[in-house]
Order: structure tokens, then C-alpha cells, then sequence
């Protein structure tokens, strides 16, 4: 036995069935021991998106994702993967190959010092000396990436150490680190005050972000929101936290956000946020949010908590057993008049749509879309404009809305997809984003095709990256400087040559065909829907 | 405000970069970082000396205590420590000077053994000085206007006074 087989053994522990990866010189003892595996590899085709898919898949299945790739280039091309992630807390094992231990520093070929360049973006990273060190390694990573406030874990292991012999494969049962033990209990004497602060409040919100899911608390939420009747904000992250539709859910905050939303947060006097970093993407002026309110701030990650805003009442632990604890100090409460103050800022601020646009209306369209997609259907929207448009016009039923909510990652949409649809097999997959970002993941078509893997694909097409030209628009006067998608292909051939279906809609009255042939149809298929691209988000 | 942190922290390769790296992408300051072993060789105690406003030296310490190498993070204010620093100066002397020089050590040694001539030949003098990082500072300040040739200075160690520590 050498030291590779003791990763795949490690891996088997863990449960894992797919690796998605690269290979180079580096890496090769790993994918040869992974030969006689249960686990099974997904070539993927660029390094990056080796981790996007295995950060769809993990948001979707709740386990770790894992991805394997080579040193040198396929280490240093997964970094924007790695960053995605631990922006959006997502857990992973990442594991690149690495030169001869030997050869280390010697700036050999295809050496790149990954565990350094990678620090600021990892939640804990291993350059492995001894292979005998594996399986504890492979443990201690594994529980790292996904307790506490979860991320990615790098594992960087020279070629001498994956070829290095070795003794009987032991798994340790359990994790012995003295240095890190996250809180999972929220503090009861924190929890009453928080109880003592709702019996008073008059304008109560809970502002849920992506920690709700990484929590897995969704149902936990939702009995804490509708026991005491208080109204649901979300952040980017936390979208589908509450169905879209929950008497109880008011919309998107943010500066992206609905204007409703907002407008709760702003007259909330008790905001409880939840899971959420309180960034400045999700709340204008975080230092001045405590002039008029009581602000608790629950996190597992205590670090967030008073990085960005107050709080009044901080609570450190894990959103599910909080709710719960939370439920059961039975406040009286009645806010019906604030709710119905919210319910009326809704219906009187939402936009209303637009009717004259004779290119498909983006807005109108992906409400059309998600309203026939499956109830637990999974929703994967890129970055741009249509990720806004997506946020705010997607309705989640009971699936999830996937999205690079931190790190804001162009080319995301379609490798995560694809590592969603690798781990729900059996629920429906549409990645919807823009002509710019599907041109920077457009690769990954070979791997769905080679691995059958069926992912529903819209672009929303308008010849320009247009959150950067709406930028210019508001900014630089109509100065529309390297926004110009002029020489993208074709996309209808593009898909034939692939062999996938193709589907192009060219305005609204094509669309619920359009939508319907999309759903219906087996294996990937690719939607090509033309908007104005002079359209604006805001 | 200015903070001493002393941390201890798992002795293995790379941990001091995971450290000194943190505050620089944090955007933290570091007026001094000093390693060493301590008495259980495993374990390394750092100690920083930082200076924020209120919400940044807290997040110091909320950081640091976030790092999966960080055993134990002890915070506190420089008047709830006895710190000292290690210095090493050589200066170039002549017959005019000598004087001044020695009476500057002097003065340092009013109350304690701070300051020593640890070297010299006919032209240069070694000076070493061990004090609170102020006086050293203030040593150096005195001795500006004579020919200073090398500086090397340890930064600070701190630990927290012993009425202090539970």
C-alpha cells in the first residue's frame, strides 16, 4: 500500500462518491489508486471549475465537496475556485498535487508554493511530509471544512509522499485538536435577552443569510418566524431561506435589494440578523445601523460578529439549535400591524412590469421559468445583471437558489450546476446567466456531455457584459469602454457542436414555448434568450 | 490604543506567516512581532504589539483566536505587563565623545543594571541596553548626534504582572 491509496481509503471514509478534477504528473498516483474506487472522477475542463462543482455540489447535498488537481497551473488555477468558496463558506477538501518533497523550493517544473499563495483564502491548509500522517490529515480536514463556520481545506501532497509505502490503513474514530473547537450551543443568558428584546419589540425583522442553509435551518426559521409572526429579509446568500412566497417573506435587502426590504430593515427598532455578515453589499452604513435599533447579531463565526456593525446583542452558535432554544422562551408578541405595514410597502413599491420590451424581458421571463420549474428544483444564477434579475424575480418553492454571493465569481453558474446536478441527480438543474459568463465556462459543455450530465442552461444574451456597461451608464456617462462581446460564436452551432439541444427565444411571445420545450427536454439543453441590451437592473 | 497579544501557538513550519499574514491582510498594524519556544517545545509564544481603535483590537483578538494554530490568545495593556526589549547599539567613538557616551549608560543605570558595554576596540563600542521598549527608545534618542553605526532590536515580550494572572 502506498500513501495515495490511503487518500482514496480516507475519501471512502468520508463518503465520498465523486471527485471532480485535473490531472498533471503531480497528481497521477492519486487518480491511479482511485482506479479500484468506488469514487468515481469527473474530468472537468479548467482547474477553477473543479471547485465550483464541488461547491454545487456541496450546497446541495450538505456534504463536503471534494476536488483533485495538479501542481504548479491546475494548484494555482483552482485559487479563484478555493476564494469562491470561502467567501461563501462553502465546505471543501481540495487536494493538489505537489513536486517531490525533495525538490521543494527549488523552483522546479511546475512547482508553485499553493499552501502560501492559497493562506488568505483557505480555512486551514496541510502540506503533507509523511504519508503515515494521511488519514489523520484526511480526517482533521474533513471536520474542519464542515463544522463551525465551514470553507475550504487545502491539502497539498508531494508525489514522493503519494508513492511513499506504507503500513495498515487506520481511520482515527475521532479528531484530537486542541486548537479548534467551534461553538454550536448559543449561550442561554444571550438568548433570553434576545427573548426579553422581542417581548418589547415593536418593528421586529430577521434578516437571514447563507448561514441558515449552511446550518441547515431552513425548518428552524421557519417555525421561529411564523410562532412570534415576524417578517423574513434576506440577504443574496440567504435567498429561499423562506419560500418566496411565505406570507412571512418580504424580499432581497442590499443594495440590489427590493426597496421594500430595505425600507424594513431601516424602520425595523429589533433586526435580527442571522448567518449574515452585515457587508456592505447587504446593509448601507453598517457602522450607523444601531442609531435606532436593537441589533442581535447571531454567527457561529464570533469574528463577524461587531466586525462590520454593533451589535447590541451578540450570539455566537449554530442557527439551528438558536431557533430552537429560541422558540421555546414562548414570547408574547402580536406585530400584525407591522406586517400589514410591510405587506402594503410590497404592493405598493414593487416595480411593476414592463409590457412594451420587444426583446424578452428578463424579469418577466425568469419568473415564467421558475414558476414551471419542479417545486424542488435547483436554481444556479451567474453574476451580472442576471444574477440581480435572478434574485429578485426567481420564486423558490421548495428548492434552492445557488449563487457566488461573496466573492461574486463570473463562470460560476455552470460547473456549480453541473456539481448540483452530480449530487441531486434526481432534481431538475438550470443555470441561468450572461453571455459573458457563459463564455468564460463554456468549456465545461464537453464535461456534461462525456459524463451525462444534464443541466439546463439559459443565457441571457445581450452582446455586452452589462453590469459593468450599466456601471458606465450611471458612472462614466455613457462611456462604454471593453464591454463589447462582438466575435462571440454562434451559440446555436455552438450546442450542435457538442450535441446539445438548442433552444433560441427572441421575445416574449416565444418565451412560454420556449420555457416549456426547455423543461420537457432530456439531457442538457442550452436557451439563448435575446434581451435589450441597453436594459438596467436598477 | 496600543495592545500587547501574547500568543501561543502550535511550533510548526509556516505558522509565523499564517500570523504575520493575517495582519497584513487584515489591514492590523504590527508594531512589534517576537517568536520563541517556550517550555513545552511544541509550542511557540508570540508576542505582538498592535495599535487600533476599540473595534480593531478586537477583531485582533477574535482573528487570532480563529486561527487553527493559535492555542491560546492572552490580551492586555501595556501597564498590566512587564514588558522588555533587547537592544544592541554600535556607536563609532572618539576622545570627545566617550564621556557623553558613558554618562548617557549611566543615567539608564540609575535604578538598574539597563544598559552595558558588551564589546568595543580602539574606535567602536557595543552598547547593550534591556528595558522597557520606552527607555530604549529614549536611549536611542540620547545617543542621536553621536555617530550610531548599527541598531538591532529585539521588539517587545510581555507577559501580564503576576498579581494580574488568575
Amino acid at each position: 500500500m502506498i500513501g495515495a491509496d490511503l487518500i482514496i481509503k480516507s475519501l471512502e471514509q468520508e463518503g465520498v462518491e465523486v471527485v471532480f478534477g485535473y490531472p498533471g504528473v503531480a497528481i497521477c498516483p492519486f487518480f491511479n489508486s482511485m482506479t479500484n474506487s468506488t469514487i468515481r472522477p469527473v474530468l472537468i475542463r479548467t482547474e477553477q471549475n473543479a471547485a465550483h462543482a464541488a461547491n454545487g455540489l456541496a450546497r446541495v447535498t450538505g456534504k463536503v465537496g471534494v476536488c483533485a488537481v495538479t501542481s504548479g497551473p491546475g494548484a494555482t488555477n483552482l485559487i479563484t475556485g478555493i476564494a469562491t468558496a470561502f467567501a461563501d463558506s462553502i465546505p471543501l477538501v481540495c487536494i493538489t498535487g505537489q513536486v517531490d518533497s525533495s525538490l521543494l523550493g527549488s523552483d522546479v517544473f511546475q512547482e508553485a508554493d499553493i499552501t502560501g499563495a492559497a493562506e488568505s483564502f483557505v480555512k486551514y491548509s496541510y502540506l503533507v511530509r509523511d504519508a503515515e500522517d494521511i488519514p489523520r490529515i484526511f480526517k482533521e480536514a474533513f471536520y474542519i471544512a464542515s463544522t463551525g463556520r465551514k470553507g475550504p481545506v487545502l491539502i497539498d501532497i508531494p508525489i514522493d509522499v503519494q508513492n511513499q509505502s506504507v503500513g495498515k490503513f487506520k481511520y482515527p474514530e475521532e479528531v484530537k485538536m486542541r486548537t479548534y473547537k467551534p461553538t454550536v450551543k448559543g449561550n442561554i443568558v444571550q438568548i433570553r435577552k434576545v427573548a426579553r428584546e422581542l417581548a418589547k419589540a415593536k418593528r421586529p425583522v430577521i434578516c437571514a443569510g447563507g448561514g441558515v442553509f449552511l446550518a441547515d435551518a431552513q425548518k428552524e426559521l421557519i417555525s421561529f418566524a411564523e410562532q412570534y409572526q415576524l417578517p423574513v429579509v434576506s440577504t443574496m446568500m440567504g435567498i429561499g431561506s423562506l419560500p418566496s412566497e411565505h406570507p412571512l417573506y418580504i424580499g432581497m435587502v442590499g443594495n440590489n435589494g427590493n426597496g421594500y426590504a430595505n425600507r424594513a430593515i431601516k424602520e425595523s427598532d429589533l433586526l435580527i440578523m442571522v448567518g449574515a455578515r452585515v457587508a456592505d453589499r447587504a446593509v448601507n452604513r453598517p457602522d450607523l445601523i444601531l442609531r435606532d435599533k436593537v441589533l442581535v447579531h447571531i454567527d457561529v463565526d464570533p469574528c463577524e460578529i461587531g466586525k462590520n456593525a454593533g451589535p447590541t446583542i451578540p450570539l455566537v452558535g449554530d442557527a439551528k439549535y438558536i431557533f430552537e432554544d429560541l422558540c421555546k422562551e414562548e414570547v408574547e408578541c402580536d406585530h400584525h400591524v407591522w406586517l400589514e405595514t410591510l405587506r402594503l410597502y410590497k404592493e405598493t413599491m414593487a416595480p411593476k412590469p414592463k409590457m412594451d420590451n420587444p426583446y424578452v424581458d428578463p424579469r418577466r421571463f425568469i419568473r415564467m421559468l421558475s414558476q414551471k420549474m419542479d417545486d424542488d428544483g435547483i436554481y444556479v444564477a451567474d453574476v451580472g445583471q442576471n444574477q440581480i434579475w435572478s434574485c429578485h424575480n426567481h420564486v423558490v418553492k421548495k428548492g434552492r437558489f445557488l449563487t457566488s454571493g461573496g466573492m461574486g465569481t463570473m463562470g460560476y453558474s455552470l460547473p456549480a450546476a453541473m456539481g448540483a446536478k452530480i449530487g441531486c441527480p434526481d432534481r431538475q438543474v438550470v443555470a441561468v446567466c450572461g453571455d459573458g459568463a457563459f463564455q468564460m465556462s463554456m468549456m465545461e459543455l464537453a464535461t456534461m456531455v462525456q459524463h451525462g450530465v444534464e443541466v439546463k442552461m439559459v443565457i441571457l444574451k445581450n452582446g455586452m457584459l452589462g453590469m459593468v456597461r450599466e456601471y458606465q451608464h450611471t458612472t462614466y456617462k455613457d462611456n462604454y469602454v471593453v464591454v463589447d462581446l462582438s466575435g462571440s460564436p454562434d451559440f446555436g452551432k455552438l450546442a450542435e457542436a457538442y450535441g446539445i439541444d438548442f433552444i433560441r427565444v427572441e421575445n416574449m411571445e416565444q418565451a412560454e414555448a420556449g420555457i416549456d420545450q426547455f423543461l420537457k427536454t432530456k439531457g442538457s439543453v442550452l436557451m439563448e434568450c435575446l434581451i435589450d441590451p441597453m436594459d438596467l437592473v436598477k | 490604543m496600543k495592545r500587547i497579544y501574547s500568543v501561543l501557538v502550535e511550533n510548526r513550519s509556516g505558522v509565523l506567516c499564517k500570523v504575520a499574514g493575517l495582519f497584513s491582510r487584515r489591514n492590523f498594524n504590527i508594531d512589534s512581532l517576537v517568536v520563541g519556544e517556550t517550555d513545552d517545545s511544541a509550542v511557540s509564544c508570540m508576542t505582538i504589539v498592535s495599535s487600533g481603535d476599540r473595534r480593531t483590537i478586537e477583531q485582533i483578538e477574535k482573528q487570532l483566536n480563529k486561527k487553527l494554530d493559535v492555542i491560546k490568545v492572552n490580551t492586555f495593556e501595556e501597564e498590566h505587563s512587564i514588558s522588555r526589549e533587547l537592544m544592541l547599539v554600535k556607536v563609532k567613538y572618539n576622545k570627545g565623545n566617550r564621556k557623553d557616551i558613558m554618562e548617557v549608560c549611566k543615567m539608564m543605570n540609575m535604578e538598574n543594571q539597563h544598559a552595558f558595554v558588551v564589546d568595543f576596540s580602539k574606535t567602536h563600542m557595543l552598547i547593550q541596553v534591556c528595558d522597557i521598549p520606552e527607555r530604549t527608545q529614549l536611549f536611542l534618542k540620547m545617543l542621536q548626534g553621536i555617530s550610531i553605526v548599527e541598531v538591532a532590536r529585539t521588539g517587545t515580550v510581555a507577559l501580564k504582572k503576576c498579581c494580574e494572572t488568575k
